[in-house]
């Protein structure tokens, strides 16, 4: 007999928003019949961007239709970036807790929740194949699923990976990728707990960050040639240029940028950065 | 709220006259069997009686041949870790994939010791693939376990037949009977069957107390060791009430069996052809033609099991599922899986396992409200 919260108890046996949305805005389904439980979210978008009515279809255990009533009254009237911010621990902490077996049942709302949102934002449907290669096949997760699993729901062993996103619940066959994974990202997250914890830069630090290192390393060498570099844009991680002087028209001036000019600025500013060049 | 209990493979009410036999045991008689004066060991021939009560439920020759336990699992691992320790090695053990947790169990315990484990396929009808076994049996000298019954579904197995074909190419064979002592007619002493599992709760007694029948001549190392009880095969003093509760279960299961057959057995047709006719998309797993008079295993398309279990116990009705969530692994009953049960209904089983003291009035109870439990969490489904 599991230990239900009264909540919980609440939602499955009197569920809100059951059923479906006219001409909904946004809709996704994950789960299915095969793996014992699947849910179908839909929505719609009034005048501001807020969700005005979410309704669910849900397959599963009283926890899984628990969870998909407490999902859809979370999200009505907020916007996408809003709802978008909700965890799978959310739900479970807004139906009062859930039992560590069923951790999974709310892990599938916040999913059915992603895509729906990326039905609305792509009008494609969503499907894990997008986000991830499949590991477990017997319950078809991704590795992408798992790491979040071990990341954001603090699953450190096989058992609590199966507790979280059901895999490794089946033939056992995925187990040793499972434990390969867990070794991974548990050492990454390590190391990342290590390293000092660095500010994100603001814009304005990174233009200036970008400037300095073109003086310092990228125009000494570029004006013994007889040419120059103009910095024209930064937006994001993209850093647009512009050649002057001898260098520009100059065939290796491809070379120049790659080589050179991102190189430099990978190394001191970011590894995310690309240069562009405009003529 | 009256509680409707449809959960009797599961386990039973105790019978006031298996209560009423033990009470003596728990209030003046608390002497040990084994004690030589006169005060202890006048309990020593309630034992007796109970194994003599429980030799004559499933037709052993001997009372010598019941030995104690103190439940079905034990019995089991007595039969199968006892049976296989005492055989010569390399040893075959044969089984199938539906058997209780306490027959695949001590199977696997041995598999890893180096024995070597088949386990026999079913049907989608839940039957036993014969043809395998006979394959199986040929292979050398083998300590074969099939269950008699299924407690999920039901189903009978050929005991007869299998056992024939075991002794044939000179191995064991043991029968977890758990499920069918008591709700069909059996005879040990005429069929070849080694060694037999029952169970007291499943059957009107007290749950902690069990027995195996042991042939005569059959080897057996015991479990438990120390004392000379149960003639050296069970150590331990004698758990008298219960064992005295047990002999009185058997004694009324006996009186039982046709009424088991005839009223019990109506009961179940009754509710199952009540439920197929109601709610459309269900369907009856296992062979009902080889069938215990008691069990009707349904499966509801597109629906899951826990959440028809939870809407059935907010009316009172106890009743048991196959699925996956309700149990905490995430795979469904491994009985429905080895029989095929397609995907859109392996979810949503319910196990209805009647005795004799429900009624025509629990029957009705069931096939009020069940369908609009299905109808309620069909609404709900994305599949309908
Ligand atoms: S592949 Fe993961 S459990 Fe079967």
């Amino acid at each position: 007999m599991w230990d239900y919260t009264d909540k919980v108890n609440e939602h499955f046996r009197n569920p809100h928003n059951v059923g479906k949305v006219e001409n909904p805005d946004g809709e996704g389904q994950v789960g299915s019949l095969a793996c014992g439980d699947a849910l179908k979210l839909m929505f719609k978008l009034d005048d501001e961007g807020r969700i005005s009515e979410a309704k669910f279809q849900t397959f599963g255990c009283a926890s899984a239709i628990a969870s998909s009533s407490a999902l859809t009254d979370m999200i009505i009237g907020k916007t996408l970036e809003e709802a978008e911010k909700i965890t799978n621990k959310d739900i479970a902490d807004y139906l009062g807790g859930l039992p560590k077996q069923k951790v999974h049942c709310s892990v599938m709302g916040r999913e059915a929740l992603e895509a729906a949102i990326y039905n609305y934002r792509t009008g494609k449907t969503w499907s894990k194949e997008i986000e991830g290669e499949v590991v477990c096949h017997c319950f078809g997760v991704t590795d992408k699923e798992i790491e979040e699993a071990i990341r954001n729901n603090d699953a450190q062993t096989v058992e609590d990976l199966t507790d979280t996103c059901k895999a490794g619940g089946g033939c056992g066959n995925c187990i040793p990728e499972l434990e390969a994974i867990l070794k991974r990202v548990t050492a990454e997250m390590e190391a990342e707990k290590n390293k000092p914890v660095q500010m994100p830069m603001t814009n304005l630090q990174k233009i200036h960050l970008i400037e300095d290192v073109i003086d310092r390393e990228v125009r000494p060498a570029l004006r013994q040639d007889g040419g120059d570099l103009e910095l024209i844009d930064v937006a994001g991680d993209i850093v647009t240029v512009r050649f002057r002087g001898a260098c520009s028209g100059c065939v290796v001036s491809a070379i120049t940028l790659k080589d050179v000019v991102e190189a430099r600025l990978k190394e001191n500013v970011s590894e995310d950065i690309t240069v562009e060049e405009i003529k | 709220m009256k509680t409707v209990y449809v959960d009797n493979n599961a386990t039973t009410q105790i019978a006031d006259e298996v209560r009423e036999a033990m009470l003596p045991f728990l209030t003046d008689l608390w002497g040990n069997p084994s004690s030589m004066h006169t005060f202890g060991g006048q309990v020593k021939k309630h034992v007796e009686a109970a194994r003599e009560k429980v030799a004559a439920l499933i037709g052993a020759a001997d009372p010598q041949e019941v030995t104690f336990t103190s439940c079905g699992s034990e019995s089991n691992n007595l039969a199968i870790r006892g049976g296989a320790e005492a055989m010569d090695k390399p040893l075959h053990v044969i089984t199938s994939k539906v058997e209780h947790a306490a027959v695949s169990g001590p199977c696997h315990y041995l598999e890893d010791r180096g024995f070597r484990l088949t386990k026999l396929d079913v049907d989608s009808q839940g039957d036993l693939d014969t043809g395998a076994l006979v394959h199986e049996v040929k292979s050398g000298k083998s300590l074969t376990s099939i269950m008699w019954a299924n407690n999920e579904t039901g189903v009978i197995f050929p005991v007869s037949q299998i056992g024939e074909l075991v002794h044939e190419f000179g191995g064991i064979f043991h029968t977890d009977a758990v499920q069918a002592v008591g709700k069909i007619p059996m005879n040990v002493s005429e069929l070849p069957i080694d060694m037999l599992s029952l169970s007291g709760h499943k059957l009107h007694a007290p749950k902690g107390v069990g027995a195996l029948y042991i042939r005569r001549g059959t080897k057996v190392k015991p479990l438990v060791l120390g004392g000379h009880q149960e003639r050296g095969r069970r150590a331990g003093t004698e758990n008298v009430p219960y064992i005295v509760g047990l002999g009185v279960a058997c004694d009324l299961a006996g009186k039982k069996l046709s009424e088991e057959n005839d009223r019990v057995k109506a009961m179940r047709d009754r509710l199952e052809q009540g439920i197929l006719a109601c709610c459309p998309g269900s369907r009856v797993n296992g062979d009902s033609m080889h069938r215990l008079p008691n069990t009707t295993n349904i499966s509801f398309d597109f629906i899951e099991g826990e959440a028809i279990l939870l809407m059935l116990d907010d009316r009172g009705i106890c009743a048991s599922t196959g699925s996956a969530c309700a149990s905490g692994s995430l795979e469904p009953s491994h009985v429905l899986r080895a029989m095929n049960v397609p995907g859109t209904a392996v979810h949503g089983s319910i196990r209805f396992s009647l005795s004799t003291y429900n009624t025509d009035e629990d029957i009705d109870a069931v096939l009020t409200e069940l369908p609009k439990i299905v109808q309620r969490l069909r609404e709900l489904s994305p599949f309908v």
